[in-house]
């Protein structure tokens, strides 16, 4: 009885306290206080909604494109890889891209990665080789900060899955540059800052990034695509899927078989529970 | 220590025999999980969930001995040896995968058994024991969960370590030092780091001894059922083997296929994006959340807005952070005390009225609203709503259980499981007809059978 009455009587002073010095300021606050400050720039932001026709290894039975990576790859090189590391990736791995060995060579040497000379043993540069991993732009995080209006750019191998619907984000974003609605900003007196570019699908709709993607026909494709800022950004955004998420479809693929074993196994288990039950179980009705 | 018409293990071939006299592990096995353990034969698919939970267990295991062979416990490289078992290891994907989604599963399973124990009031005599077992191993898998959470080292992990940690820092003049003490430093870093791993390495065979014990303990009543009555009479058990092994292998199959579902195509739906960032202790994310299934216990946390003040005078009696802390404490060890709450000599929610409607409009509702405001913004209305629904949760353990398991007229119980199943029970014309060996040795006022030693 006693562990009851102390449990009602800490339970009610528990609550007590909650209701009279927690919920009733909160909601004195809420009725007649300030409204919460929302910055003006929350007018601006839309939701990125990723390329037309979504990409081609959305869903469970998706697939790479491999053509698309070999494209998204060739962006990344000319265009993103000025300023973005890609520190997890390693030469090798753009086998994975349908390179073949030789191919995979002349492009790691295509790279200059940081090297030690032998005979010296200075620090030097060297053609990378397919064991490297792809080089980082800038020597160290201030440098990187001092060359870019004091943002660091974020290093590329993860960002599909370190942005929430990863993929898509990267093609709004890509594509989402342009001017901020004069008569909306003049209203709620929204300016992008000096140094800073409008956005509508970044965050806080002012990114430290000039726009990476400014004109069609920026990169020449080999496979001789058109290449529109949508589809060089489509294709980039592919690429840094498979950067982030090498086993993706692997991934998908083994999970067919997993589960295909798995409800196999189901129905067999729920066929043996029915029978060994078979006895017990009084009759319907 | 089982009831009186238990099989008894009989050893077919001359080396079980022997290994019977050395070492009877064989016996142990068939007496705690075989054909030796008399179960209830009323059991309902809610009571799978132990079998699952030890399952679950086993998997982190598993799963979690063979990432250590390749995750380096450093604050310089835990991240990138991630992204190396991700890329570089075989099936490292897999593996890593299957454990961070085993760790959400585990929390599914667990809530799932504890909420059977809530309904069916399993915590009640003669089963206190295990109840309290269960909830050490529950605070144990907090622990545990908490420590792997910031292993991989991304923005999460450092942050949540941050926070948690900091909650120390509310405990009056030993508070700060503690948290020190603790983390090893001022702040989340290689120290840290590094006896997390350790922890997180041990504390998974320590719940494994914890459910050792929880299990013994429950082979000492035997298993409770769905009606709350105790077991009278052979006719009302069935041996765990086969029949709980196939209906359990049945309930496996099927949390397989939702877990494989999980971990092959949507391994990262359950985690957050910003945990793909690696920590960096210069920049703030925009929402520190624990994991999930932390949630609830984070909206309690977070629903102390206001310290506790002596009005007018602004004399600080108790400081918001404490209270918020001692409150997300309090919520879990308060469950320490419900076999002495909940009075009501009825087990069963099917045959309480008054207790099944706040179960079912009271404590779910409000379980499910804390899961969500858990991991919402802190900002209005969610402050307000996670703060009345903090205030039912307490409500409900200390104030309402009480007072319905006193006030309540329960509904009339079946005479035994055998009469709950088939709707007759020869034993009622003739009492005492399925007692054992005609004694009255271990019988419980109720008429119910004590399992003999």
């Amino acid at each position: 009885m006693s562990i009851r009455l102390g449990g009602i009587i800490a339970g009610l002073a528990i609550t007590l306290v909650l209701v009279l010095w927690s919920l009733a300021p909160g909601v004195y606050n809420f009725a007649f206080g300030p409204a919460p400050e929302k910055q003006p720039s929350y007018a601006f932001y839309e939701h990125g909604e990723g390329p037309a026709g979504g990409f081609s290894f959305d869903g469970a039975f998706g697939k790479w494109d491999y053509a698309q990576l070999q494209r998204g790859y060739q962006v990344y090189k000319e265009v993103c890889s000025a300023c973005h590391s890609l520190k997890f990736v390693a030469f090798r791995n753009l086998q994975d891209l349908g390179y073949t060995e030789a191919e995979v060579d002349a492009e790691a040497a295509s790279w200059t990665v940081p090297g030690i000379d032998p005979a010296t043993g200075e620090t030097t540069t060297r053609p990378g080789e397919p064991t490297d991993y792809f080089p980082m732009p800038f020597p160290n995080a201030i440098a990187a900060a001092a060359a870019n209006n004091n943002a660091i750019p974020p290093d590329l191998s993860l960002i599909t899955k370190a942005r929430h619907d990863g993929s898509n984000y990267v093609y709004s974003l890509l594509t989402g540059y342009g001017e901020a609605d004069p008569a909306k900003a003049a209203k709620v007196g929204f300016e992008t800052p000096d140094g800073l570019y409008f956005n509508k699908h970044f965050p806080n709709v002012n990114i430290a990034m000039a726009p990476p993607l400014a004109v069609d026909g920026q990169v020449t494709f080999a496979d001789g695509t058109a290449s529109t800022i949508p589809q060089m950004a489509t294709d980039v955004a592919a690429f840094l899927t498979w950067t982030a998420e090498p086993s993706l479809v692997e991934r998908k693929q083994t999970g067919w078989f997993v589960i295909g074993f798995l409800l196999f196994a189901t129905v067999l288990a729920f066929l043996s529970y029915k029978q060994i039950w078979a006895g017990l179980k009084p009759k319907k009705g | 220590m089982s009831f009186a018409w238990a099989k008894q293990y009989e050893p077919q071939s001359a080396f079980t025999k022997w290994l019977d006299e050395k070492l009877p592990f064989p016996r142990l096995v068939y007496n705690a999980v075989g054909a030796g353990y008399p179960v209830p034969r009323n059991l309902n698919y809610m009571w799978n969930f132990g079998v699952l939970a030890g399952f679950c267990l086993m998997l982190q295991i598993v799963t979690g001995v063979v990432l250590a062979m390749h995750y380096a416990a450093n604050q310089a490289v835990a991240f990138g040896t991630v992204e190396h078992i991700m890329r570089n290891v075989n099936y490292g994907w897999m593996l890593r995968y299957a454990h961070a989604n085993g760790a959400s599963f585990f929390f599914i399973v667990i809530y799932l058994h504890i909420f059977r124990g809530f309904f069916y009031s399993s915590y009640k005599a003669p089963r206190e024991m295990i109840w309290l077992l269960g909830v050490v191993i529950f605070l144990l898998m907090m622990a545990t969960a908490f420590m792997g959470y910031v292993l991989p080292w991304g923005q999460m992990s450092f942050w949540g370590a941050q926070v948690i940690t900091g909650l120390f820092t509310a405990i009056p003049l030993v508070g700060e030092p503690l948290q020190v003490w603790l983390l090893g430093g001022f702040a989340p870093d290689n120290a840290a780091l590094n006896r997390f791993f350790s922890l997180h390495f041990l504390l998974p065979f320590v719940i494994a001894g914890v459910v050792i014990l929880h299990i013994w303990a429950l082979h000492i009543p035997g298993s409770s059922n769905p009606t709350g009555v105790e077991v009278k009479q052979e006719s009302d058990t069935v041996p765990f083997h086969p029949y709980y092994t196939a209906k359990d292998g049945f309930g496996l199959g099927v949390f397989m296929i939702l877990f494989t579902t999980m971990v092959f195509f949507l391994p990262n739906a359950l985690g957050h994006p910003d945990n793909y960032i690696e920590a960096n202790p210069l920049s703030t994310p925009a929402l520190i959340v624990p994991e999930w299934y932390f949630y609830p216990f984070y909206a309690i946390l977070r629903a102390f807005t206001g310290d506790l003040t002596i009005p007018f005078t602004g004399i600080v009696l108790i400081p918001a952070k404490l209270l918020g802390v001692i409150a997300m404490f309090g919520s879990i060890l308060v469950w320490f005390i419900l076999p002495w709450l909940d009075k009501s000599p009825v087990r069963s929610g099917h045959y309480r009225p008054l207790f099944r409607k706040f179960f079912w409009f009271g404590l779910i509702p409000t379980m499910a609203a804390l899961f969500y405001l858990g991991g919402a913004h802190a900002e209005e209305p969610y402050i307000m709503l996670s703060q009345i629904f903090t205030a039912y949760y307490f409500m409900h353990f200390l104030v309402i259980l009480p007072i319905i398991s006193q006030i309540e007229v329960p509904k009339p119980l079946p005479f035994s499981i055998t009469e709950a199943v088939l709707g007759k029970d020869k034993a009622v014309e003739a009492p005492r007809a399925g007692t054992v060996d005609g004694t009255d040795a271990g019988t419980a006022t109720d008429g119910s059978l004590q399992p003999a030693e």
